[in-house]
Parts: C-alpha cells; structure tokens; sequence
C-alpha cells in the first residue's frame, strides 16, 4: 500500500510536461517514470545485476563457503583446456540443430493444419495441447519410465527399440532426449504457427486459386513466405531452449553414458553444484551467455529479423 | 474458397496424435495397476484390476507437502507478477518519457537471459540474505524471471485501450492513478488473468531455483519431488506415474477453467 501511495504523489510529476502543446486531454494517463520503477528494481536484482555477476565471478575461486577468491584468468585456462568443455559445446550445438529440424518442419504442418476450420481440429489441438501442461521434470520422469528396459515399452515392441537399452548408448540418448524435446515443444511451436497462419489474409489464397495455384503451391508460395517472421521467433526460442535444456538431461541421462549428454549448460551444473567449483561454473555459465547471444544474432542477420523490429514495438 | 480436405495433412496429424496420446495412455492405465500386473502385462496393456493403492502410496511418500509447498511457491509468485506488471505496463504504453521505452527494451533484453546463466550469482545472492531452503527465496527469483513475458503480454493488451477513453476520462481531470484505476485496469481484465495463469505455470513447473536453492524435505516442491521419488523408488513405475499424474492435475484443472488467457499467452509468447 505505501508503494502505491507515493507512486500516486511521484505520478503527476512527469505528466505535467506535455499539457502545453495539446488539448490538456492527452496528458491524462501520461504515468510518470516511477510507475515503472518497483519493477525494474526488482528484474535488474535478480536477472541484470547476476549477469555483471556471473562475469566477475568468472575470474574468482568459490566453493560456496566463505568469499570468492579473485584468480585471474586461471578458470578460463582451466576451461580451455578441458575436454569436457569443447566436448559439450559440440554436443549443445548439435541438440540446437536436430531440436530444430525435427521441431520446425513438424510444427509448421500442424500448425498450418491446426489453423482451418474442420470440426475435429479443435479436439485434436487440445490433446496435443497436453504435453505443454506437464513440466520438464514430469515429463522426463515419465519417459524414463516409458523407456525402463525392463518395465518399459522396449519389452513390448522390440522392433520398434531393439535390445532395449536405448539409454545406455550415445546416439540412443540423444536420439531420446532429442525425441523428448520434440513431444514437450512441438505443441507449443504449433500453437505459434497457428496463430500466425490464422492470420494470413484469405485474400491471398483466395488470388492463387483464381490463378489456378494448387494447395500445395499455395504452401510454398503463400504460406511459408508469410510465416517467415513467426518461424525466425520460433527457431530463437528453440536455439535458446536447446541451449539451456537441463532438467530433461539430469533425469533422464544425467549427462551419461559417461560424458556422452553433457551439454553446456548441464556441465555447469555439475562444475558448479556438484563439483562445487562456482568459478569454473560462472565461466561455463558466461560461455553460455555469449553463445545464445551470437547464435541469435547469427539468426537475426541472416534472416533479416531487424526489419521486425517496428511490428515488435507494435505489441 | 478451397474446401477440399487435405488428407495428407489429416493422416499426418493423425500420426502426430498417437504419438502424444500412446505416452498419455500408458501414464493414465499404468497407475491402475498394481506393481506386479504392469511388470507382468507391460505397459500397453489395459488395467484388469482398477486399484487406487499407487496414487495413496504416492502421497504418503510427501507429495501432499510438496504440493502445500508448490501452492505457497505459486500463489508467491503470481502475487509479485500481478503487483509490478500492470502498473509497469502502464508506464510503458501510456508514458512519455524517453526512460519508459529504454525500459521496455531492458525486458525485451531480459527474455534472452536463461536462467542458467545467472544461476550463480542468485544462488550467492539468495545464501547472502539468507533466504537459502526459504520458500521465500524461490518465489523472489522465479517472479523475477516471469517478468519480460508477462510484461511483454499485458503491454500488448493495454494499447487496445484507446485514446479517446483517456480524453473521456480526461473531462473530470483523473489523474494517472485514478485513469489506472478506474479505465486501464477493469479493460486489461483479459490480459491481467493471463499472466496470472502464465506465471502460475511457470512457478508450478519450475525446477532449477527449486534444485539450487532447497535442500531439505520440508522445503521442497512437486517437480523435485518427482526427481526424488525417482531415485529413491525407481523400479516402482506404477507409483512413479501415479505421481507424474498427480502433478499434472492442478494444471489441468487451471486449464479447464482458464484455456483461452492460457491459449492467448502462449500464443503471445512467440510474438506476433
């Protein structure tokens, strides 16, 4: 309540400049900066100020009691010269790709599906809807149940899984998790390309019949081109959420056999959390900053994305 | 107007259908059997003796304390989402100042910071205040990382409001609080119970902060909960899918009840 007493006092403040040059009308519901402010404080505490953080303790030694150590470069030698480290990053890069050439072609086609008019769509995009509601962590434990080599579905259907241990081999637990990342997210990224083909003006598929364009040039001509900008904003929360998929691999692989899962970010984790070595954890976690940053830009530039920027502001 | 029916699409996402719905069914029919039938029978078979004894099982072993836990860690975070966002958003559509689109841009920023990134630092923060094993000391940063997509969500729903309703408002000389108030918070209704849902979603399905930050049994939430479980009895598969089950159920019910502010968001969420 006290806050929101001196947001009233500190609110009229800023909306005095504007009365002049207008009617006096356009002032009203002009907040001042303060409106603004609890907020800001409060995301530059937990989320902005961790990142100037992360990249001090990056050149400090920290078990976790006591103070960090200032050690100069010393994790990042360390980090360079760790096999794990390169190890991950290759592994990270190569979950990014198969997340989003599986993700991407299959979202499009149920989304673009998903957004006609037939009775029985809405049924189904609600059960497809469901993975979305269970949470990482549910869904990892689920599937490591699923796929147990015992209890689990390799008994029943060994044409399907083979000698069953599917976890227990590097191109097995990655085909799984990449498999896992496929059932959690595709539903989401359908809804994305549902909204977006939703919106496409019917005038254009309308235009192509009358030119005699089939469906499946009106898709390629019509559709894809206009869905451009939405998949550019999928792919990014693909790379993003590629890059940083944790509780997936901790249950189900915890980043095994051997070192065979272990991306960046759950190699982080494990420096950081289990190893206790928060230096050496803040350097990896830096790493991953810079890459999802770069990956993104790549994207941004190659794809044109900074022309969205003015429907951006639209929001 | 095309109305030919597109049957490879139709086969297509028929496909697409098994496959989420095979998992679903086994999760459902598996937590009606007892250990020995599932072991027996396999997972695709049908529960030839309905028993409720995995779901008691299940919260025996904590889970109603997990999830006491979870609604505390939930109705948390959305109480802090629900406080900053909306005036927030106000300031960013309706604001003038220069300082209010840098701002807007500070949390455009802010949707690229994983988590993970930042981990560190917050699990230092959170132990130098002392709020470690604190529920309080998950909702802090979990409200905190909420924050860009729902401001970036109440922010679109809040320019529908226009500009001749702040004249109108105008004639009795409201101030910015009283047009808040009385004009921009009863029309944003639609956005406001979005993010509500959007953010009870990501508290109730987080993780990470959980894991980093917890320790002990009286602190910790469902989805650690359902890691533990699975470490401790992993051969017990009925019970383990009794609990994925349980864990889904509050969602579930928020989904029933809020499908279309629960649609909207993560329809918002990839931009438009």
């Amino acid at each position: 309540m006290t806050t929101l007493a001196t947001r009233r006092q500190a609110a009229p403040g800023g909306s005095t400049t504007s009365r002049p040059a207008r009617s006096g009308a356009s002032s009203v519901g002009r907040p001042g900066f303060a409106w603004a402010l609890p907020a800001t404080i409060f995301f530059a505490l937990f989320a902005l100020v961790p990142l100037a953080a992360v990249a001090v303790l990056s050149f400090t030694s920290w078990s976790g009691l006591g103070d960090p150590e200032f050690v100069g470069l010393e994790n990042w030698e360390t980090l360079v010269a760790d096999p794990v480290m390169l190890k991950s990053l290759w592994l990270s890069l190569l979950f990014i790709v198969l997340g989003v050439v599986t993700q991407t072609p299959l979202s499009i086609l149920l989304g673009v599906w998903a957004a006609g008019h037939q009775r029985n769509r809405a049924v189904l995009s609600a059960i497809y809807f469901i993975p979305l509601l269970l949470s990482s962590a549910a869904i990892s434990v689920l599937w490591r149940a699923l796929l147990d080599p015992n209890f689990g579905l390799p008994g029943q259907l060994p044409w399907l899984f083979g000698d069953g241990n599917l976890l227990g081999t590097q191109a097995g637990a990655i085909g799984v998790l990449i498999f896992v990342g496929m059932w959690q997210f595709t539903p989401f990224h359908t809804l994305i390309y549902q909204g977006a083909a939703k919106g496409i003006p019917p005038v254009l598929y309308q235009a192509a019949s009358i030119d005699g364009a089939g469906m499946v040039r009106q898709f390629f001509s019509i559709t894809l081109p206009q869905l451009r900008n939405t998949a550019i904003t999928s792919i990014i929360l693909m790379v993003v959420g590629g890059l940083t998929t944790f509780e997936t691999v901790l249950i189900l692989t915890n980043g095994g056999p051997g070192t065979d899962t272990t991306i960046t970010a759950f190699y982080m984790y494990q420096e950081a959390f289990q190893s206790f070595d928060f230096g050496v954890g803040s350097a990896i976690a830096l790493v991953l900053v810079v890459v999802a940053t770069l990956i993104s830009l790549v994207v941004v530039k190659v794809s044109g994305y900074d022309k969205m920027n003015s429907s951006l502001e639209g929001l | 107007m095309k109305t030919r029916p597109n049957y490879l699409a139709g086969i297509g996402s028929f496909a697409w259908l098994l496959v989420v719905a095979i998992p679903l069914y086994v999760m459902l029919s598996g937590t009606f059997q007892t250990r020995e039938e599932f072991g027996d029978n396999g997972p695709l078979s049908f529960p030839t003796s309905f028993t409720l004894q995995n779901y008691a099982d299940a919260i025996t072993s904590g889970f109603g304390r997990y999830f006491l836990n979870t609604v505390v860690v939930t109705v948390g975070v959305v109480a802090i989402v629900l406080l900053l966002v909306p005036p927030l958003s106000y300031a960013i559509v309706r604001s003038q100042s220069r300082a209010a689109s840098f701002v807007f841009r500070f949390f455009l920023l802010g949707l690229a910071i994983p988590a993970q990134a930042v981990i560190v630092p917050v699990f230092y923060l959170i132990n130098a205040v002392g709020l470690y094993d604190n529920l309080l000391g998950i909702i802090l940063p979990t409200a905190a990382f909420a924050l860009p997509i729902c401001t970036l969500i109440l922010s679109g729903t809040m320019r529908d409001i226009t500009g001749e309703l702040y004249e109108a408002m105008a004639m009795d000389g409201a101030s910015p609080a009283r047009a808040f108030f009385r004009l921009v918070l009863p029309l944003s209704k639609g956005g406001i119970s979005t993010i509500a849902v959007f953010s009870a979603l990501q508290a109730w399905n987080g993780f990470l902060f959980p894991l980093i930050l917890t320790q002990s049994e009286s602190t910790r939430v469902v989805t650690l909960g359902l890691f533990n479980f699975q470490t401790q009895y992993g051969i017990n598969i009925p019970g383990l899918l009794a609990a994925v089950t349980l864990s889904m159920v509050p969602v579930l019910l928020v989904y029933l009840f809020a499908r279309r502010a629960l649609v909207q968001g993560l329809m918002g969420a990839g931009g438009k």
